[in-house]
């Protein structure tokens, strides 16, 4: 089995690039260009460069010597969270940034849901100077307020999205829509291993610089270069892409990918897209999605925003599909606990997404001489409302 | 001969009206049809309201939405065109997203379009290799037409090979732009006119994006066989309570 992503930009039956022709243009451009320049030894120089001196990595592979005792198995975190501007996300926003620039794009457009990917554009388009512009649901510009205030201190513009559900689906639209009406000067800075091909490849490729790292440090820590267990969780799916990507390969590997369960799976507040969604086209690419039989996306949910997205990654769906990937659910409430939990014994606050994967160590059987990697995917600070509220309710 | 091939051999300056399906009340469409057609309308585009509805702006997004409260679906539109069939004989062309094709299933979907009447599709997120190995034999088999489109970015050797692809006609957007935006036509876009004119295709050509009045429609059939209004018929209809004098008022301010 091949996991990935195969020449018409497919991985299995997932993927492609299902778009008008309006952007034709800048999809083929893209595709066109993107592996040359990113393979080239002077972008990975500069990229490499930024990830260690900007971003701040390679980010620990922390042995968490409390949480492993609970669970009577050895926990590795992956300390994504310590990256510049709290999360992941960057290591994407640094490859694109460079590739636009090669690309001679001036303005740069994005998509944010909780505002973390928006957070992470406005940061590199400051560092480089570039004209920003972010498109974030309405109804998230008010959720999430701090966000809003760093992406405009960093000098991008927000513009909501008023149409749809007002949320990172409409956001998502209406990004695209800014593309086709600026398709010359503009490049569609897409925040996950979504929409069409190459995205989900070229954000995988920026992502997978987690794994690479985890390879190295595994051996030095454990004397083997990989381990028996990989956590992610996943909404669209870029830090579980880039945790598991060196690894997609080596079958000794288990994958494991955390979707949101939301209030489960059983009520209609769930983003937990491979087990209630079905094979459809959402953002120009062919995945699973949510969405009735008419084939109208539905609205997803989760207490975390980054996981509140009705579709998923094709990587993902391929991974779904084939068995090498093994999918699990938490609920908001199970999120929260193991948040609280990760807190106390390791003196950690995650990210609400990062929290999901930790809730899947209720979930799994491990035995004491196994290693597991957990992916922190974020930290915290800006799931502080929430983590208040739940303080104020108990 | 297709009712589109028919209706581009025998007449010049075609104006085709976009209507949503189901808006603005569910059973409006088929009155809204009998009276653009009692009008002089020569082809009618009718839209299958879909959620996320990527290249299409506010006007027929809101649309889209209002219908699919309305309770629209694929079942009841094909059910209207049906009715519409009755008494009307111009050409009807669908439009759509493609996943709203899949979760129908596309061969049943292709196979009850004909049977109620429909003469083409215009699946703008149907990419043309998909087209080419999963749908065109079904579609040329039931004798039906499907419509591509072509855009300024579009290359003169893409377009020659989108031409060969389509049939009924070639879809001309005029500018970078969703649907209703902008609104005068600029010497550029001209440019880009004349250049598909130079390239000597198979298909016929409507203008469409940002075609909303008599100005703009006539500088279209300067430069093709005629054009595509949506968004500013779709705007006239909000909140109109009589769809004979809207539909009425709205053509005379384009023929």
């Amino acid at each position: 089995m091949n996991y990935k992503v195969n020449e018409q930009g497919f991985y299995g039956d997932f993927g492609g690039a299902f778009i008008p022709e309006m952007l034709y243009h800048n999809i083929n451009e893209l595709k066109e260009n993107y592996l040359q320049i990113i393979e080239s030894e002077d972008f990975q120089e500069e990229f490499k460069d930024l990830l260690k001196e900007y971003v701040g990595r390679p980010t620990p592979l922390y042995f968490a010597k409390r949480l492993s005792e609970k669970y009577n198995t050895n926990i590795f975190l992956k300390r994504e969270d310590l990256n510049h501007t709290g999360a992941h996300k960057i290591n994407n926003t640094i490859g694109q940034i460079l590739l636009a620039k090669r690309m001679n794009k001036k303005r740069i457009i994005a998509e944010t849901g909780a505002g973390q990917h928006g957070v992470a554009t406005a940061t590199v388009c400051a560092l480089m100077d570039l004209e920003c512009i972010v498109y974030m649901g309405e109804i998230d510009i008010k959720r999430q307020a701090p966000n809003v205030a760093r992406m405009k201190m960093l000098g991008a513009e927000v513009r909501p999205a008023i149409s749809g559900s007002k949320t990172l689906k409409d956001a998502t639209n209406e990004a695209i829509r800014d593309w086709i009406e600026n398709p010359e000067d503009t490049y569609y800075l897409i925040g996950s291993v979504v929409g069409p091909h190459p995205y989900p490849d070229m954000v995988a490729r920026f992502q997978s610089i987690i794994s690479e790292e985890m390879k190295s440090q595994l051996m030095e820590k454990t004397g083997r270069d990989y381990p028996d267990k990989i956590i992610a969780c996943v909404g669209g799916g870029s830090n579980a892409a880039g945790a598991f990507y060196h690894y997609l390969d080596n079958e000794k590997v288990e994958l494991i990918a955390v979707e949101a369960d939301g209030l489960g799976i059983d009520t209609d507040k769930t983003a937990a897209t491979t087990q209630v969604g079905t094979k459809g086209i959402i953002h120009g690419s062919k995945t699973l999605l949510m969405q009735n039989s008419e084939g109208q996306i539905t609205e997803p949910h989760s207490i975390s925003a980054g996981l509140d997205y009705p579709g998923v990654g094709p990587l993902h769906a391929h991974l779904f599909k084939s068995g090498r990937g093994k999918f699990i659910g938490a609920t908001d409430k199970e999120a929260l606990t193991a948040a609280y939990q990760l807190t106390k014994l390791e003196g950690i606050i995650p990210a609400l997404e990062s929290a999901h994967a930790l809730a899947a160590l209720d979930k799994i059987n491990f035995n004491p001489t196994e290693n597991v990697v957990i992916n922190l995917s974020g930290r915290g600070d800006k799931d502080m409302e929430t983590y208040i509220k739940m303080m104020d309710n108990e | 001969m297709s009712r589109i091939e028919n209706t581009f051999n025998n007449k010049q300056n075609i104006l085709n009206i976009y209507v949503t399906a189901g808006y603005p009340n569910l059973n409006d469409t088929v009155e809204i049809v009998q009276e653009l057609t009692n009008n002089g309308v020569d082809m009618i585009e009718i839209g299958m309201p879909f959620s996320d509805p990527l290249a299409d702006g506010p006007t027929i997004q809101n649309s889209s939405e209002v219908a699919i409260k309305n309770g629209i679906t694929i079942e009841l539109i094909f059910n209207q065109i049906e009715e519409i069939r009755k008494t009307i004989d111009i050409p009807i062309v669908m439009m759509g997203y493609y996943n709203q094709v899949l979760q129908y299933g596309s061969d049943p979907f292709f196979e009850k379009a004909k049977a109620a009447g429909v003469d083409g599709f215009i699946i703008p997120d149907l990419p043309l290799d998909i087209y080419e190995k999963e749908h065109q034999q079904k579609v040329e088999s039931l004798g039906l037409d499907m419509i591509f489109l072509i855009t300024p970015q579009t290359t003169n050797e893409r377009i020659k090979l989108i031409d060969s692809k389509s049939s009924g006609f070639l879809y001309v957007v005029s500018s970078f732009a969703i649907t209703g935006s902008k609104s005068d036509i600029q010497q550029s876009q001209i440019d880009y006119f004349k250049r598909i004119n130079s390239l000597d295709l198979i298909n016929p050509k409507l203008i469409g994006f940002g075609i909303s009045d008599k100005k703009t429609f006539d500088t279209a059939c300067q430069h093709a066989n005629g054009a595509i209004i949506g968004s500013a018929f779709i705007k006239d209809l909000e909140g109109s309570n009589n769809i004979k004098q809207t539909v009425k008022e709205f053509i005379r301010t384009v023929l």
